[in-house]
């Protein structure tokens, strides 16, 4: 072995600049995959992590449109038949929750979560002169929801405390006040679709970095909210849920369904849309890679027949001399491994610094999502796969020509003379 | 002396472009220490035969034992095996190894073999190279030699592994006069100071007027075998 290494060695030193090339195939390759794998996966990660700083991992709600037994059911549930009643509608039905704090408080001695805040929501026009912007606003126990979703961090002027010594304060989105014109301090006037006005105060502005959250959004006290909706002090619409171990999100809410029987659902439920983008994305990015790699793997096919082409008479001197068709076939399989194995390491090398070069580009995520770079994701697994791509194609690609070169046979080349 | 090798009824047939016998029947024994040369026109199977002793050939039937050892039906890994150990080649073209020293050339079947430490495999090269008369080239790419040194080089390669057997494709056939009467006077040293065997294909009536014995080969058959009387070795 160590000798099939030696002559594996002089035969790559003898020609360095086929080396090189057939080298640099497999280092484009792998700093492609490198640099699309990281970009993308950086991408998946940051709207990801958008989208869990806006959606908790369970949310309980009433929801009024689910099916239900008509009232011909309700009425005569053992009478068989036909029971039809057209276009029933609810009547006296809210999406309020009974008994939310109990089952906030339930709900906190679950080992299993995290924190469990009860919130209730009003959609609200906030009146800017003669216009009226669509917006809503989360009446919420501001300390809750910061376990929650970590609020306090995303905090750009004014302080979560102060939301709690207010009656009539609010927290607003940072788009929000923008589109408003005002500031931290200000007053602003908003409307009820039922047509209840009220004045509130802005103590505070947060940004999330999602548009469809900074552009509407404000958080007041549940009391506020309830004053806005004038509705009792037991009035909740929604239990937002963090667990301790985010992929229990499915079964659990499943569980808290049955337990309350409360509509329960998943943080995977609820942005199907997010995720099926981030499994597109990595179909595509492995897809390509792959693609560049066989390619590569071609040239060091091409590469590997020509120069077995060339060493004929080498081979048939070697297998004369002693060497088995394993012994050859290994010479030509190093010099494979070795252009795989050296050629990945500069593609390594080189994906690191491209993939750092795309971190550097300025970016604009325009109105929607507020970041000012690419987001790469730098992670060693995907150095490791890269690797392992390079070594295993190279293998490949060089298994046929090396297994050919084994089986040469010498009389032919040596009586061709 | 003892018979080294051995072949049994051989026959041989070529199918492209069509079947045609190529080697009739061919029992020949060789002893050891023997200076054999093959002679005959061209076409006549001389080559063949040799392919077909040195191992190389297995498309053969009858039975071919060297050293007392039955190759016939052996696998090819085990057929290389016996060759690195037991024959040496040399060639009308020298099919040295181009991107290696005249040293590494004849180093690697010793290495392969696997004997010797490495520093052994080295001195004892530097020695059948000092043998030949090429020692002082030892450092230099075999591409860089003339015809006739690189010729040494590789009876050099041939000798480094103490085969019982050495085997020649026209050994001179490529050389001038001076180059040919040093192989020749090589191999002669070989037989009587070594006790090797050698077998060499040739077409050289001088070579092999020269050697112990001439094997004279037409259309596939062994026609006659004459053994040259040389003074010095009666």
């Amino acid at each position: 072995m160590n000798l099939a290494f030696q002559i594996a060695k002089t035969h790559l030193y003898a020609k360095p600049r086929q080396t090189i090339v057939a080298m640099l195939g497999v280092t484009f390759g792998i700093a492609m995959f490198i640099t699309m794998v990281s970009l993308m996966t950086g991408l998946n990660n940051f709207t990801e992590e958008l989208t869990m700083t806006s959606t908790p991992d369970i949310r309980i709600y009433n929801d009024v449109t689910e099916p239900r037994p008509s009232i011909l059911e309700e009425a005569f549930p053992k009478e068989s038949g036909l029971k039809v009643v057209h276009h029933p509608k609810p009547k006296n039905e809210t999406p309020k929750l009974r008994n939310a704090f109990q089952m906030a408080e339930l709900l906190r001695k679950d080992p299993m979560v995290l924190g469990a805040a009860p919130l209730l929501t009003s959609q609200v026009f906030y009146n800017y002169g003669p216009v009226q912007l669509n917006g809503n606003i989360a009446g919420v126990d501001i300390m809750e929801e910061d376990k929650l979703f970590d609020l306090r961090s995303k905090i750009i002027t004014g302080r979560l405390e102060d939301l709690l010594t207010s009656s009539d304060g609010i927290l607003m989105g940072s788009g929000l006040a923008r589109k408003l014109n005002m500031r931290t301090g200000d007053r602003v006037v908003i409307t009820t679709p039922e047509g209840f006005t009220m004045t509130l105060k802005i103590i505070g502005t947060f940004q999330f970095g999602l548009g469809t959250i900074d552009n509407t959004k404000a958080y007041a006290n549940i009391a506020t909210v309830q004053k806005i909706l004038q509705k009792d002090q037991s009035y909740i619409t929604d239990i937002n849920i963090k667990l301790r171990d985010i992929n229990q999100a499915k079964p659990k809410a499943v569980e808290l369904q049955r337990l309350f029987g409360y509509k329960a659902e998943d943080w995977e439920t609820a942005n199907a849309t997010f995720l099926t983008g981030s499994i597109i994305r990595n179909i595509l990015t492995y897809s390509v890679s792959i693609t560049l790699l066989v390619v590569a793997g071609f040239g060091i096919y091409n590469i590997l027949n020509m120069t077995i082409h060339n060493k004929m008479k080498d081979i048939a001197i070697l297998k004369a001399t002693g060497f088995g068709a394993a012994d050859v076939r290994n010479i030509f399989m190093i010099q494979s491994l070795v252009i795989g194995f050296f050629g990945s390491i500069f593609g390594l090398i080189l994906g690191l610094f491209f993939s750092y070069l795309v971190s550097l580009a300025p970016f604009n995520g325009g109105d929607f999502i507020s970041i000012d770079h690419l987001p790469v994701n730098f992670n060693l697994k995907f150095y490791v796969i890269g690797l392992i791509f390079g070594l295993s194609t190279t293998a490949i690609a060089g298994f046929l020509p090396s297994r050919g070169a084994g089986k040469i046979d010498p009389i032919e080349i040596i009586r061709g003379q | 002396m003892q018979t080294i090798l051995k072949t049994e009824h051989v026959n041989k047939y070529f199918y492209e472009p069509q079947k045609f016998q190529v080697l009739k029947d061919i029992n020949l024994e060789v002893r050891q220490g023997e200076f054999l040369s093959l002679v005959g026109k061209s076409g006549c199977g001389k080559s063949t035969l040799l392919y077909v002793i040195s191992t190389m050939d297995t498309d053969y039937e009858g039975t071919l034992e060297i050293n007392g050892m039955q190759l016939t039906g052996k696998t090819q890994n085990e057929l290389a095996r016996f060759r690195n150990e037991h024959i040496g080649f040399v060639f009308q073209f020298h099919f040295l190894l181009p991107e290696f020293s005249v040293l590494q050339n004849v180093m690697i079947p010793a290495l392969k073999l696997g004997k010797y430490t490495e520093k052994e495999i080295e001195a004892r090269a530097m020695e059948k190279l000092k043998l030949l008369g090429v020692e002082e080239h030892a450092t230099k790419r075999a591409s860089k030699l003339s015809g006739g040194q690189q010729q040494r080089v590789a009876i050099a390669r041939a000798l480094i592994n103490d085969p019982a057997i050495i085997m020649g494709d026209e050994p001179t056939g490529n050389l001038d006069s001076y180059n040919s009467q040093v192989v020749f006077d090589m191999f002669r040293q070989i037989t009587s100071e070594f006790g090797q065997t050698i077998i060499t294909v040739t077409h050289d009536e001088e070579f092999a007027a020269n050697s112990d014995r001439v094997v004279e080969m037409s259309d596939g058959m062994i026609i006659g075998s004459k053994a040259n009387l040389r003074p010095e070795k009666q």
